[in-house]
């Protein structure tokens, strides 16, 4: 009997141990960003300092600095602007193609669908290249403009398919009791079918939004003006002043930055999931 | 047949008669998505695939067809050599590291304990946040001289500062730093997706298995991990695109150094191609991936097949 208990306590200290190390793992370097965003410079750069804790009182001057010094707000204006404009791109063109992958092609809706779903493989370390000419072509270069034309490319084919689950998912005799009262096909699609497919289409905002927050190769590729930047390469890049890193600013950036995407991904996971799964778990 | 009654004609436009049509209707919609991605993927893939088989940089802008020689110069470049073997370190490191901890993460966050939620909910963050923030977060961590890594070893007494290794300087420990911070940004992913196999296996498979006796690791060998192969292979392909690809960790954390010890296809790519302005060889070496991408396109088409069965 003494034994067992001993037994049970020593796997539940190891389970609530090994949790504990995956929390860790997980959550430290977002510790490490909020600490360090709110120490004074003369404690971040002390090594005799204990860094895990303040050794002087918490201070907001880096975020004054990164607020009233740097382009900072003009990034996250522009990431603003760009995430607007490609959820508006992604919207017009995936949810006509994907209500029609779904519902109108048949068998070869199915075959076409994954085709556009396999493009959202191709990486951007492949294509930076020729888009760099076609966006030079088109005046582009340097602009922020160049990233709104080329995010759709990932989140088309990405919202397409994730929208063709949700178009598949609803029931086919809405529309056509739609249509049998005089609605045309068209009219079934706006008027049904986009109504009832809110949840999926505020999915497909959201995770268009934070794909645009998240991405960093064409961002880093097309823009060199300080002040076209996105608000993750102007955090990554911008805030180096020679050699010297402002880790506290940086730091504050990067929080700021960070906060939105990591609610959002919380709050749309599953859907995240089944999407890219294909609906292989139900 | 006798004809009953003669249809009706409405008086409706020609347009809208063409709209009704399912299939046209159904072409309409679907072109604008089509034509984006032929554009603008389809396109530049093309583009990429004869830059690579051309002279073109962008001090001379020609169109010279010169064959493979961009990829011959490429392959006897020790340097490229070095930048392949790399990346398949790379890849394979992160990816391996990457699904212990995702199975085990997995397994830990199956049973119900207070808090459960939370925890999901922060182990979510590393994949969650954009990479290229994480990456600096972990630059930081990495620090020669203020690491916190270095400061905790130091403070336990298993290093003295005069041994403090400097994590990004030192070629074999700046590859180690860039697969561990890769590694930690897709363990999270792994997670959720070994989660989403396992609570998908029937609770019935399970009680069946253990009624005829199969313990803990049987079931968990020789039930549930045939049973999540699929969508764990879907997972593990994500990974090994996005991790074969990529740019950012490495640009942000060691520039592919030091002397070129952590340098990959995609930054030498850029390096080439956009920084040096070599755009022909640049393509000739961001090629390189895409026999890895094929065989994983080949492989996920077989997944999703097979689903469908």
């Amino acid at each position: 009997m003494q034994r067992a208990t001993i037994v049970i306590a020593a796997r539940e200290t190891s389970f609530y141990g090994a949790v504990a190390f995956f929390f860790v793992l997980a959550a430290f370097p977002f510790y490490w960003m909020v600490i360090t965003s709110f120490k004074e410079n003369s404690d971040l750069y002390n090594v005799t300092n204990v860094p895990f804790w303040f050794n002087q009182p918490p201070t907001l001057e880096h975020f004054r600095y990164l607020f009233e010094k740097t382009l900072f707000t003009t990034w996250l204006l522009n990431s603003l602007i760009i995430g607007l404009c490609v959820t508006a791109i992604t919207l017009i063109t995936a949810l006509p193609a994907a209500y029609s992958l779904a519902r109108m092609t048949g068998r070869n809706g199915e075959a076409l669908g994954i085709g556009i779903f396999l493009t959202y493989l191709v990486p951007p370390t492949l294509l930076f290249l020729p888009l760099s000419r076609v966006i030079a072509e088109l005046g582009l270069q340097n602009s922020m403009w160049s990233l709104v034309l080329v995010y759709p490319t990932f989140t088309i084919p990405f919202c397409t398919w994730l929208l063709m689950g949700f178009f598949k998912a609803l029931p086919p005799e809405i529309e056509e009791a739609a249509i049998v009262d005089g609605c045309s096909l068209f009219g079934a699609f706006i008027k049904m079918a986009i109504p009832l497919s809110l949840p999926g289409i505020l999915t497909v905002v959201i995770f268009t939004f934070t794909l645009t927050l998240q991405e960093f190769v064409y961002a880093l590729t097309f823009v060199s003006a300080s002040d076209q930047k996105p608000i993750t390469l102007g955090v990554a890049t911008d805030l180096i002043r020679g050699d010297i890193f402002y880790w506290g600013e940086i730091m504050a950036g990067a929080l700021i930055a960070s906060i939105p995407v990591a609610i959002a991904y919380n709050l749309f996971l599953d859907r995240f999931i089944s999407g890219i799964t294909g609906g292989a778990v139900k | 047949m006798a004809v009953i009654a003669e249809p009706i004609a409405k008086p409706v436009s020609r347009f809208r008669f063409i709209l009704d049509r399912r299939d046209v209707l159904g072409a309409v919609f679907v072109a604008p998505a089509i034509l984006y991605v032929l554009l603008l993927v389809g396109l530049p893939l093309l583009m990429a695939v004869y830059y690579s088989l051309s002279a073109y940089t962008i001090y001379n802008p020609t169109w010279q067809f010169v064959g493979l020689s961009n990829f011959q110069d490429i392959i006897e470049n020790s340097v490229f050599r070095e930048t392949l073997y790399n990346t398949f370190i790379f890849t394979f490191g992160s990816q391996i590291l990457g699904l212990v901890l995702g199975k085990f993460g997995a397994l830990l966050l199956l049973r119900r304990f207070p808090g459960r939620k939370f925890v999901r909910a922060l182990v979510i963050l590393p994949w969650a946040v954009p990479i290229a923030l994480a990456t600096v977060a972990w630059q930081w961590m990495f620090d020669s001289l203020y690491s916190v890594i270095n400061w905790t070893m130091i403070a336990l007494g298993i290093i003295t500062r005069e041994q403090a290794p400097n994590w990004l300087g030192n070629p074999d420990l700046a590859m180690l730093s860039v697969i561990v911070v890769n590694a930690w940004r897709f363990f999270p992913f792994a997670i959720v997706i070994f989660l989403a196999g396992i609570t998908a296996v029937p609770q019935d498979v399970l009680d069946a298995a253990t009624v005829d006796g199969a313990g803990f690791w049987r079931r968990n060998y020789q039930i549930i991990m045939p049973m999540i192969l699929p969508i764990v292979a879907i997972g593990l392909i994500f990974g090994i695109v996005f991790t074969f690809t990529d740019l950012s960790i490495v640009f942000l954390m060691t520039m592919g150094g030091p002397v070129g010890a952590t340098s990959v296809l995609g930054f030498a790519g850029f390096q080439t191609g956009i920084v040096s302005g070599d755009v022909s060889h640049g393509a000739a070496i961001s090629l390189f991936m895409l026999p890895v991408l094929l065989i994983v396109v080949v492989a996920m088409l077989r997944f999703i097949r097979r689903r469908e069965i």
